[in-house]
Parts: structure tokens; sequence; C-alpha cells
């Protein structure tokens, strides 16, 4: 099958799947490198870091911790923060449980690869038979890059300095890469980030670190709960 | 350090839980307006906040350090510019570690 050909109705496109996860799984060793190094600034151990990529294993709510408990935050600043951030993973839950209709001990292990990537790629797919394929071909090369990237990282981490590297800059700059798609859902999702932002820079030199991440996540609550009954109705209505 | 170990193992735990939850909830739950609208938007916020305090200074005061700034701002601008992840991320790494070596 060359490149340009179209899978037939209900087969599954595996050289476009493939070429998609490549990139992925590239982008995953270098975020997951990203991750050791900053763990390892943060003062853990290899083992601690892979620990976080192999059971955590999602990737905002592990920077988020160990950014929190490498600044001196406390322990329920960084857990909150984490689950606060993991708790996405919950929603994805539902289109993945569609497609995949995992059933009994099967839903043990789905659940723990059900992350933004893999989720990003079952539901694009046309098929379900295409979405189980991308599903796990996304996130059992993410976990593998992942896990390696991370055990990498945190060697150099400990090794070298971080710093001159300019590693401290890729936190943020994935931080905002991963926020940049969610902004362009309208003007409610750029409100609710500005007042999130202003939120942490207000409560930054006020409170201890990482509670000014778990205070910006009330602006995000109290927006969705005064939110849209207007769109709702409109929706409905049209 | 024992301490360390119980805060990454109780965080861990709980992330997997939440995932869990997600495949077993019956969907009704996960698919409320206002559940689905807070979900959606705790991750803008959050991303936004970080974004601010990992710039604005971790440590509880404030401490911009140039170099980052830069580095960031060069990473929104390939944003900006439509790239992808992998691209904002080594964009950001190298002006900023650039930099580091000229000041």
């Amino acid at each position: 099958m060359g490149p340009s050909s179209q899978p037939p109705p209900g087969a599954v496109d595996v050289p476009a799947v493939r070429r998609a996860v490549v990139g992925i799984g590239l982008y995953a060793a270098a975020f997951g490198t990203t991750f050791g190094a900053v763990a390892a600034a943060a003062g853990l151990t290899v083992a601690q870091a892979l620990l976080l990529s192999v059971v955590m294993f999602t990737g905002a709510s592990q920077l988020a911790l160990v950014g929190v408990l490498g600044a001196g935050g406390g322990a329920a600043a960084g857990i909150g923060a984490a689950l606060l951030l993991g708790l996405r993973n919950a929603f994805y839950g539902v289109p993945v449980t569609e497609i995949l209709r995992p059933a009994g001990l099967a839903r043990l292990w789905t659940a723990h690869f059900v992350i933004d990537e893999t989720t990003a790629m079952a539901t694009a797919q046309p098929t379900r038979a295409g979405g189980r394929y991308a599903f796990w071909a996304t996130g059992l090369v993410l976990f593998v890059a992942w896990g390696g990237g991370t055990v990498a990282g945190a060697a150099v981490g400990t090794a070298l300095d971080t710093q001159r590297l300019g590693l401290d800059a890729a936190a943020p700059a994935i931080f905002l890469a991963l926020l940049w798609p969610r902004l362009a859902a309208g003007r409610r999702a750029l409100v609710v980030a500005l007042g999130g932002a202003a939120v942490a820079l207000v409560l930054l030199p006020l409170t201890p670190p990482g509670v000014p991440v778990i205070a910006a996540a009330a602006v995000a609550v109290l927006a969705g709960l005064r939110g849209p009954a207007v769109r709702t109705t409109a929706e409905e209505g049209s | 350090m024992s301490g360390t170990w119980a805060v990454l193992v109780v965080a861990a735990l709980g992330c997997y839980g939440l995932k869990l939850a997600g495949v077993s909830l019956p969907a009704a739950v996960l698919e409320h307006p206002t559940v689905r609208r807070v979900a959606e938007l705790l991750p803008v916020a959050m991303l936004a906040a970080l974004v601010v305090v990992d710039v604005g200074g971790a440590g509880g005061s404030y401490a911009v350090d140039g170099t980052l700034l830069a580095g960031v701002a060069a990473g929104a601008v390939a944003l900006l510019l439509g790239r992808g992840l992998l691209v904002v991320f080594v964009v950001a790494v190298l002006v900023t570690a650039g930099l580091r070596l000229l000041v």
C-alpha cells in the first residue's frame, strides 16, 4: 500500500497512525528527558523520577508536582496540583471507553494509558478498530519513550548543570504549548487562562509554592459553575 | 527521604485512580454539562498559572530570569507560527541556553 492510497472503509490506516506515533514518541522522549532533568534538579532520585513516569504517567501532573517539591512547597500543595491537573484524564475515559469497550480486568490496564495523546489519537480515527490500534500504538510507544527519557534526563540532571543547558525553560514552554490548543475553544477559555494567570501572579509572593496553581483552579470552577446555560439552551434550540 | 517517597506514591496512585474512575464510572456522571465545563476549564487556568509561576519565580517570591523569559517568549512565537510541541520545546531551551552562554 502506497503512502497516498486510501484505506478501504473499516480498515485501519496503519501507516498514517505509525507516522503520527513516531512523532509522538520523539516528543515524549524529549519531554520525558526534560521531566527527568527537572525532577533531578528538584532533588528526586532517578528511581523516584521513574516511579512517577511509570505509575503516575501523566506529564503535566508530574511536572507540576516536582516543580512544587523543588520550590520547597508542601506535600498537600504538590499532591493537590497533580490531582487537579490529572482530573481531565477521568473525562477522557468516556470517549476511550466507547471506542475500546474494556470489560472486567481490562479496565485496570486500559485506564493507565488514558492520557492526552492516546485519547486524541484514538478519537481521531474513523473506525473503532482504528481507534483501538491508535490508542495502544500511541500508549505503548509513549510509555517506553517517556520512561526512557525520564531515566536519561534524571541521569543528566544529576550529573550536569541543567540551568546551563537551559532546561529550566523547558517546563514553562511545555505548559504553554499544552495550554495553547485549549485557548482555541473560545473567548471563555482565554478569559479563564488570563484569570488563572492573574491569580497566580498575585498569590506568588504571598503563599507557599503550589498554592497559586491550586488557587487558579478556583477560577476554572467559578467560570464553569456560572457557565453558559445560555450555550446549552442555544445548542438545544438550534 | 521516605517522606518524599510517600508523597510521590500517593500522588501517582491518585492520578491512576482518576483514570480508573474515568473508564469505570457511568458516562452520565462525567457528561453532566457543569462537570464537563469545569473539567475542560481546569487545565486552562492551571496551565496558565504554571507558566506564570515558572517564569515569575517558583520559590515563593518574584524572581524573573531574563534569559528564561526570553526562551519562553521565543517558544510562544513558535506557537504563534503554528509550530508543534517539539519545536516549541527546542526553541525555548536553545534560546535560553544560548543567551546564558552570551551573558
